[in-house]
């Protein structure tokens, strides 16, 4: 890329943006964790984009998935890569910041800069690793509940996420529905079903037999780089779909092969073990459990029927699956709309014709782009 | 919107009473829910099959599920709306009896709008150059026509009859001017307001 490229990327891009911290310091006692166990604070990773007004009324918190962090849109200082979600977040984008102030945090038991296992326990001076009390996604919400009200803002425009992000914004309709004029749930369900735990239980399974990883404690020597980079592996499979796997490899193989019997030459053995590797250049495999485990335990309604969460509520609603998405397929989708229907919402629901398997929301967007600004500018 | 439908949009919001809720069985892009909210306060529901019409619903700001007919309603419980309305989307469906069916179920009244392909000039297609007829609103040739059926007003009447539905209202039309005399021979479209007995 030349300077010239990289410079009006980044103009039309939320520019340079920078994360910032915010702690939360409960009272003692006033902050547990759903399962009773309580932290001394919980430092939170978050970023903003665009202004917020004087009203304070126009901030769309954007939830992150599993592997994702606060840095949604724009570059850091000296970094080639924008955010995550940089081609739906910016000004003119889908999520525009010339008119929305946007927040994304980094959700807690993350690694990214929000206090998680891998976190310095103040009372020990080391890392909390298994200590750590289990998270559910209910926590994620109850902290950025109280990052938002930090911010002065009352009430959101909308919430918006895809995958487990879409499970916050699910959490956020039933635990702060006076909160929330609007919410997007994307690509996700209101529980996961066997087969999504089945292969959240392969990448954990995966870490846990690296050696390495030592009941959690291996912040001190070698990480379990090679059962979080099989983790990966597994978990980008389920990501894509089989007709963006043969568009992009097909049966290519390497020019140069490497003799050995069994090595990756294959295209898509090399791209897996690509990803697997520079997955564990940013992630720690402790925080894979704890977040993996919170989707898997996620169950909004539990005993109840879906709808019954959702009573009261009056929030718009938009709900988008894609057709690829093997992994959170539309009858999960449908199942949030048939509740959110039953509970009287004013709810939209768009299967999109995407190819990209679960990863659809996040680089098959201009058709989301579209829904989402048109959705956003009829929300008042 | 089809300049032909106008009559019918306005004949529907003469009907829905203020504040009533409303589902829209194969709402287009949404130009009827959107003036049955802006002017009636209705509150609307769509379920459309075409993905671009649905993006075109939710640009008015209107609710609407991508979704197909024939299989869409049994979410919904008895008596939810006010009216459920099948606008000129009856000839699309696979299963026509059972969406109508589950329509008289989940509304109170069913507003049903249809083309009439015993038209004169329909007739005359298939009487005299022995061409399949279609209906003047809907001019698409055989192969590309979202139709699966056929269907005249007396078909429909006799349906309503052997189904034991009441007609409450009925109406025909000819482009923009209401039709009283021979509708069969003269509407091209018709409309009707049901209940179940």
């Amino acid at each position: 890329m030349t300077e010239t490229e990289e410079a009006s990327n980044i103009a039309e891009s939320a520019g340079i943006v920078e994360t910032q911290y915010y702690r939360y310091n409960p009272l003692p006692g006033t902050f547990l964790m759903e399962n009773g166990l309580s932290l001394p604070f919980i430092d939170v990773a978050y970023e903003t984009y665009g202004v917020l007004n004087p009203l304070k009324d126009n901030a769309i918190l954007i939830t992150h998935a599993f592997s994702g962090d606060a840095h949604a849109a724009g570059y850091h200082e000296n970094d080639k890569k924008p955010g995550w979600w940089d081609n739906m977040i910016g000004p003119g984008k889908a999520f525009d910041t010339n008119r929305f102030f946007i927040i994304c945090s980094n959700v807690v038991g993350g690694c990214q800069g929000t206090t998680g296992p891998c976190s310095v326990n103040p009372e020990t001076g080391e890392p909390y690793g298994l200590s750590f009390p289990l998270v559910t996604i209910r926590d994620m919400v109850e902290v950025q509940h109280s990052l938002v009200l930090s911010l002065g803002i009352e009430k959101l425009h909308s919430v918006a996420g895809g995958s487990m992000g879409g499970m916050q914004v699910l959490q956020w309709m039933a635990s702060y529905p006076d909160m929330v004029k609007s919410a997007i749930p994307i690509a996700t369900a209101a529980k996961h079903s066997s087969q999504q735990i089945a292969f959240n239980e392969v990448g954990r399974q995966a870490i846990m037999s690296d050696p390495n990883w030592n009941n959690g404690q291996y912040y001190h020597g070698a990480s379990p780089a090679v059962g979080l980079a099989l983790a990966r592996m597994v978990g980008h499979i389920t990501y894509m779909s089989d007709q963006s796997m043969e568009t992009k490899f097909g049966r290519k193989q390497k020019s140069e092969k490497n003799p050995l019997k069994f090595a990756a030459n294959f295209e898509i053995e090399g791209y897996l073990h690509y990803r697997g590797t520079s997955f564990v250049k940013r992630f720690d495999a402790n925080a894979y459990l704890y977040i993996s485990k919170a989707m898997d335990l996620f169950d909004l309604a539990g005993d109840e029927p879906l709808h019954k969460v959702f009573r009261g509520a009056c929030m718009k609603v938009l709900v988008i699956s894609f057709k690829s998405d093997w992994l959170y397929p539309s009858y999960q989708a449908l199942d949030i709309v048939r509740a959110c229907k039953l509970a009287g919402l004013a709810t939209s629901y768009v299967e999109i014709d995407a190819k990209y398997g679960h990863d659809s929301f996040l680089v098959e967007t201009e058709k989301e782009s579209q829904l989402i600004s048109h959705f956003l500018n009829k929300v008042e | 919107m089809l300049p032909n439908e106008k009559i019918e949009y306005d004949t529907i919001e003469s009907l829905v009473k203020e504040n009533s809720t409303v589902l829209d069985l194969g709402c287009g892009s949404g130009e009827l829910m959107e003036i049955l909210t802006d002017k009636k306060k209705a509150r609307c529901q769509g379920i459309e099959i075409d993905e671009e019409k649905v993006y075109a619903c939710v640009r008015r700001g209107l609710s609407v599920f991508l979704g197909d007919l024939d299989s869409g309603l049994e979410d919904y419980e008895d008596q939810t709306f006010d009216y459920v309305i099948l606008n000129h989307s009856l000839q699309e469906l696979k299963e026509p009896d059972e969406v109508l069916q589950d329509a008289f179920r989940v509304g109170k009244k069913v507003i049903v709008g249809i083309p009439n392909f015993a038209y004169y000039r329909s007739r005359a297609l298939l009487c005299f150059r022995g061409v399949a007829p279609h209906a003047p609103s809907q001019p698409q040739p055989w192969y590309e026509t979202p139709n699966l059926t056929v269907i005249t007003i007396k078909d429909f009447l006799t349906y309503i009859k052997t189904k034991n539905y009441k007609i409450l209202k009925e109406y025909y039309f000819n482009n923009s001017r209401r039709i009283q005399l021979w509708p069969n021979i003269f509407a091209t479209r018709a409309l009707f307001v049901l209940e179940r007995r």
